[in-house]
């Protein structure tokens, strides 16, 4: 740590401890703004303030999207903090930064204006991390300067005097750490101050510069730097010498695919014993409950219904959770970025960029958070051509119905000499089909209704970090609340009506075979659209019910069977075998892999793109490229497959 | 070695520092790779290429910024007068 670095600055701007904390502040809730460059830490000290008092959201009209959490203070306070999109500038340019800049002016009619803001700041390249200080200093509202990763500043030999910083600018300033948590006891000072309506504000002694372009920034932040006596830290020597690997001509794109393969190898076999304990526990409770409880339609309901459709979706969540950590630790340590740079010559020859990139990634987990990433791209049809072909990656809702049809058809032997064995590469082949699909479908698009000018792809590569266990954590119990809350709702209630629809109509006061039942009816109804492609109407049940959202298909049938089978303890895997060829589920999987089943990226596509055209567009493309693909691949399969 | 004339980014060898003089892009491009850095009288350095000849990395400003080859195109520079070949690490 540099001996410059103490002195608490400002301190008028503290509450005494001793005095009591007005509790005047309660008809409003104090709100606090988090605002700073991407890449700065905000997320970081966002979630070590809230913890797990936070939920994302989004400002209604515009799909921007913030974090709203609570910190809790020493004196049993609460202050709502506000984690906003990162900018560089308040220039209202991008969507995001309009809505940085509306929030901090008050002009947004449905979010109060903050009362004070938190500026995070990378320390170790304070001269450019200063320019977004001038305008929000301009904004007049109390504000706290954060100079983040003070650890790295200090071993990279680079110093700054707080003090003198925080006397040039008049706000409070303090190096902190939010990764370690040093200084963040700063930070709680500020809010308290806040809370109690303390906090001043002062113009800083360094004039800001009257028209605020980014030249005019940049130098009075270099003026301040210098004041301050900046010294910028040596250049981060690991950063490079990763880079020379990870970007090796050679080597970097060998690490690539090595990454890729074994992301995917491991979350079959790492997963599998999560998965079969779950499997184990669901089964168990269900003949638990069946010798517990009388023999009514209310234990059918139960157990058949509610037990095997729920339970058949919820053991997917370790192989879901194992996904979303991974793409957690590239994007957390700085290698996506790197991985952008490496696709972006290929994603070019399809006519997208290096940055679509980042949100097809992500769509690997799912589609939804993958749309609103795609705000990252600046050009228009990029970006629409980047939504229009997410949903065609794998994403993590697909697993449970490929992971099923693959335990239940393909056998588990070694291929390659054992380094893959034939389920993983079956499924690594999915990925890559959906992928292909992709490319496919965006060099199609960008060559007719898409046609733009060859695009611009300005990237800032991150400097390599360790991804926090902090931050993971949170990243995997946000996912398993999504995850766990849809099985609750969604799957509970397709669930419940499965079972509904097939023990009606009552046949002389008794349930029907499932044949005769309304679901079973209603399969047969579209039994002769999918015939072609090899699927009987209990599948057919299940590609009904599948369109709400894809894993939903395993809850279905996990219902049929659990209804039909004479035997209770019957897995759904064989009974999958006693009703689908393998051919049938050779094109099961293509029309899962293609097909658009999913209400809520419907329903995200329609408010990031602003109307029905394109989702309609999108939905019937997908579904044309589904039954086509399917209906090829059981025509070759029955001829190989037998 | 001769000084070549060399007039924007996409034309500066590798390792070579140089002086950014103007960019001639559209205004928003122009506008984030300012906020990035790249700003007239700032020193720029081709530092390393993505694998198979995509983008071309930058060090500007204290960061490392990836640059397609046409909008490298597009970044005017003059030469260091006190310019030599940087030795990267």
């Amino acid at each position: 740590m540099s001996s410059c670095h103490g002195g608490a600055p400002r301190t008028n701007l503290l509450p005494n401890p001793a005095i009591p904390l007005p509790r005047a502040a309660h008809d409003h809730p104090i709100i606090v703004a988090i605002v700073g460059p991407p890449n700065s830490g905000k997320s970081t000290l966002f979630n070590r303030l809230t913890g797990l008092r936070q939920k994302v959201a989004n400002f209604p009209g515009v799909t921007v999207e913030h974090r709203m959490g609570k910190a809790k203070l020493k004196d049993e306070q609460e202050v709502f903090l506000v984690d906003l999109p990162g900018v560089y500038s308040l220039h209202p340019r991008a969507e995001d930064e309009q809505v940085t800049h509306d929030v901090l002016k008050g002009e947004r009619p449905d979010f109060p204006k903050p009362d004070a803001v938190i500026l995070i700041l990378d320390s170790t390249n304070l001269g450019r991390n200063l320019v977004l200080a001038a305008p929000i200093l301009s904004l007049g509202m109390p504000t706290l300067i954060l100079l983040n990763m003070a650890d790295d500043l200090a071993l990279r030999g680079g110093k700054v005097d707080v003090a003198a910083l925080s006397a040039e600018l008049n706000s409070p300033v303090a190096l902190v750490s939010a990764t370690k948590g040093t200084g963040i006891d700063r930070v709680q000072q500020f809010l308290l101050a806040t809370a109690a309506k303390l906090s001043t504000v002062a113009l800083p002694r360094v004039e800001l510069p009257v028209l605020q372009d980014v030249p005019k920034c940049r130098q009075w932040a270099a003026k301040l730097g210098v004041r301050a006596s900046y010294k910028a830290p040596s250049p981060p020597l690991w950063t490079r010498r990763l880079d020379t690997v990870f970007l090796h001509p050679i080597a970097g794109p060998v690490i690539f695919a090595a990454v890729v393969i074994a992301v995917f190898q491991s979350i079959f076999s790492w997963a599998q014993p999560a998965m079969e304990g779950l499997k184990q526990a669901v089964a168990a409770s269900g003949h638990w409950m069946t010798s517990v409880l009388p023999d009514t339609p209310f234990r059918s309901l139960l157990i058949d219904g509610v037990w095997s459709g729920v339970g058949a979706v919820v053991v997917f969540l370790p192989q879901i959770l194992l996904l979303f950590l991974f793409i957690g630790i590239l994007e957390d340590s700085g290698y996506l970025a790197r991985a952008a740079l490496i696709a972006d010559r290929t994603m070019a020859k399809f006519g997208l960029q290096g940055k679509s990139f980042i949100p097809l990634l992500s769509s690997y987990a799912c589609a939804v958070p993958a749309v609103m990433a795609t705000r990252v791209i600046e050009n228009k049809r990029d970006r629409i051509a980047t939504i229009m072909i997410a949903p065609l990656m794998t994403c993590s809702a697909r697993l449970p119905v490929y992971t099923l049809l693959i335990a239940a058809f393909v056998p588990n032997i070694p291929i390659l000499r054992g380094v893959l064995y034939l389920p993983a590469a079956t499924m690594l082949s999915l990925y890559v089909l959906g992928f292909l699909a992709a490319l496919f479908t965006a060099r199609m698009l960008k060559s007719t209704i898409l046609k733009s000018q060859r695009s611009s792809f300005v990237l800032e590569m991150p400097p390599y970090r360790w991804p926090t266990l902090r931050s993971l954590a949170l990243r995997l119990i946000d996912r398993a609340k999504i995850f766990l809350t849809r099985a609750g709702t969604v799957i509970l209630l397709v669930a419940i009506s499965i079972w509904v629809l097939a023990h009606l109509p009552l046949q002389h006061g008794k349930t029907p075979p499932l044949e005769h039942s309304y679901a079973g009816m209603v399969g047969k109804g579209v039994e002769p659209a999918i015939k072609p492609l090899g699927f009987n109407w209990k599948i057919g049940i299940g590609l009904i019910t599948s369109l709400a959202a894809r894993e939903v298909i395993v809850g279905t049938l996990g219902t049929i069977y659990g209804i039909e089978g004479d035997e209770p303890s019957e897995g759904l895997q064989k009974a999958v075998r006693k009703d689908l060829s393998p051919a049938g589920a050779v094109a099961l999987l293509i029309f899962f892999a293609f097909a658009m089943q999913c209400f809520s990226t419907i329903a995200i596509v329609k408010r990031e793109t602003g109307g029905w055209k394109w989702p309609i567009f999108q939905f019937s493309y997908m579904l044309a490229l589904a039954y086509s693909g399917s209906w090829i691949a059981y025509r070759l399969a029955s001829h190989f497959l037998t | 070695m001769p000084p070549t004339v060399v007039h924007t980014l996409a034309e500066l060898p590798m390792g070579q520092r140089c002086i950014l003089d103007h960019l001639e892009l559209p205004e928003d491009i122009a506008r984030r790779l300012m906020e990035l850095g790249f700003l007239p009288g700032n020193e720029v350095i081709p530092a390393r290429r993505a694998p198979g000849g995509g983008p071309r990395i930058f060090r500007v400003d204290g960061s490392e910024v990836a640059l397609r080859h046409e909008t490298a195109a597009r970044v005017f520079i003059r030469r260091d007068p006190e310019s030599d070949l940087v030795v990267l690490p």
